[in-house]
């Protein structure tokens, strides 16, 4: 059998914030709501479910997940049903691993779920499970817990290097926020000024509050198929998985692969193996979502993934090239610093957004798109996860 | 005796390089080398993952650095918050060892730039756990 090509037919969140719900409800909230994005499907024929969550086991204390989501939306898979876990890039795991099924023939319809119940009752316990999500036997004893201090000094060697100043940081989280104003399953529906920004609570300088994607409860879905199938399934454009690569090189910070901490080689060979993948260039991309954990990783990802030459990150964004009308809108839905970042969920919100985007239904709409980009970068930067999709195959 | 009493807080207590917890209560900071490929591992490995060869040398990180970066932390996970404010620092190395630690206490704000020169020590801390700090060099 001829590999088959792969489509999302449609995706829904689960509104995203500080929640009093459980993982498992929200995973419900998110299915249903991607349900009800493809009508004519019929959730009984979904013959797989892969859940994306990095912390269900700690702070849910819910292990083997995805039975008990299968169970909670009424499925009953009989290709797969398991759980995936690469932290903040889980969703986009899914994804690829549900595209790499489906092409083999070895699942038909699959439903991805992803995100995170990151509030505990007990909040303390929230900041000592971020812990779990470094290598915590050298980094965490070390007390570098907490990503803020990491990308503070990812931060200060790009303004060192290349000059990029506070006021460019401060400009990626007007934007994002900006662009989350309407989207109402985000966690935040409020604009910032750049001043708000810039006089925002230190955080780990030169990061300040504003400059930080906040801590988020949320899940999100979407469907994957193969191309006959979801001609049947949807009388919308079809919108394709066109190249994916995930690309780990080390897993704690003695052993940055980089000249420096701007260096972010992983992405660009990621970037590099996706764009030949896809048989596309950065040039071709119509819309992109990146992973804005903190102001400063837009930057260096619009250098990086090829849209703006290595240094020129600052002004890139400055000058409104990642903006609506810009040279590529990128967050459009919010990002990570609108919507917030329950990680398992987050590739997944992602891909929900391109694929609206690619078929002329995002609230921010981008004229005409036909290819769109989604990024995660995971833990501390560690691992970089690519999808290209696009109208056509 | 294992990682039980390494750093603010510990998390695993056994491991095959514990002995980096013996050398570290002498006062030495030790890193690993795989004799069959020569390549260095801090923090040291038990076994290579360049080759995954068991036989490993243990060595001192010996000599001068250089502070690569650093940042400031004023808000530390659970379990460090009597340890905030502290300043965490990427140290590289003699034979391309990078080091992640904290600049020790006694050098003065206004000293600290990248660039400058760094020793790695063993510390003591006052409640009676262990670790590793940069030092001027
Ligand atoms: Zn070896």
């Amino acid at each position: 059998m001829a590999d088959r090509k792969v489509c999302i037919l449609g995706g829904g969140m689960s509104k995203w914030g500080v929640r009093e719900a459980s993982i498992v409800d929200m995973a419900q909230e998110a299915a249903k709501d991607c349900f009800d994005d493809v009508p004519v499907l019929k959730k009984e024929d979904v013959d797989g479910l892969l859940f994306a969550s990095s912390y269900c086991g700690r702070r849910s204390f819910q292990v083997n997940a995805a039975p008990v989501i299968a169970e909670r939306i009424g499925i009953k898979p009989t290709s797969m049903c398991t759980r995936v876990d690469t932290l903040c890039a889980g969703g986009s795991s899914g994804i690829i691993l549900a595209t790499g099924l489906i092409k083999a023939g070895m699942a038909d319809i699959m439903i991805v779920i992803g995100g995170e119940k990151l509030y505990t009752p007990q909040r303390w316990e929230t900041y000592y499970s971020e812990l779990a999500s470094i290598d915590h036997d050298w980094d965490g004893a070390q007390g570098i817990g907490l990503p803020p201090p990491f990308f503070s000094m990812t931060a200060q060697e790009h303004m060192k290097r290349y000059g990029t100043t506070k006021e460019q940081l401060s400009a990626v989280s007007v934007k994002n926020r900006r662009n989350g104003l309407n989207n109402p399953k985000g966690h935040f529906q409020k604009a910032v000024s750049l001043e708000e920004v810039m006089a925002s609570r230190p955080i780990a300088p030169p990061l300040g509050l504003l400059d930080c994607t906040p801590v988020t409860d949320g899940c999100a879905a979407v469907i994957l198929t193969h191309e006959d199938k979801a001609k049947e399934l949807s009388d919308r454009p079809l919108v394709y998985v066109r190249g994916t690569a995930q690309v780990a090189l080390h897993s704690m910070s003695m052993n940055w692969p980089g000249e420096d901490l701007t260096d972010w080689v992983h992405l660009r060979t990621a970037a590099k193996k996706a764009y030949e993948r896809a048989r596309v260039s950065p040039d071709d991309i119509d819309v992109a979502q990146t992973h804005d954990c903190f102001t400063i990783s837009e930057i260096i990802e619009m250098e990086d993934l090829g849209f703006c030459k290595k240094g020129e990150g600052g002004p890139f964004v400055e000058s409104g090239k990642s903006d609506f009308g810009g040279k590529i809108p990128v967050n459009t839905d919010g990002g990570l610093l609108a919507c917030g970042h329950p990680f398992g969920g987050t590739g997944i919100r992602q891909a929900r957004e391109i694929v609206y985007q690619l078929q002329g239904r995002a609230i921010g709409q981008v004229e005409g798109a036909k290819i769109g980009l989604t990024h995660n970068l995971s833990g501390l930067n560690v691992e970089h996860t690519i999808l290209i999709y696009g109208r056509e195959p | 005796m294992g990682f039980e009493n390494f750093g603010t807080v510990s998390f695993t207590t056994e491991a095959k390089a514990a002995e980096f917890i013996t050398y570290l209560e002498q006062g030495k900071v030790m890193a690993t080398r795989c004799p069959k490929c020569g390549v260095s591992y801090f923090p040291p490995k038990a076994d290579c993952p360049s080759c995954l060869s068991g036989e490993v040398e243990w060595f001192e990180v010996k000599g001068k650095g250089k502070l690569a970066t650093y940042t400031i932390v004023n808000y530390g996970p659970s379990g460090f918050e009597n340890d905030a404010p502290y300043i965490l620092a990427l140290g590289e190395f003699e034979g391309g060892i990078q080091i992640m630690s904290r600049l020790s206490k006694d050098i003065a704000p206004s000293d600290i730039k990248a660039g400058m020169s760094l020793v790695v020590s063993s510390l003591k801390r006052p409640d009676g756990r262990i670790s590793y700090e940069f030092k001027k060099g």
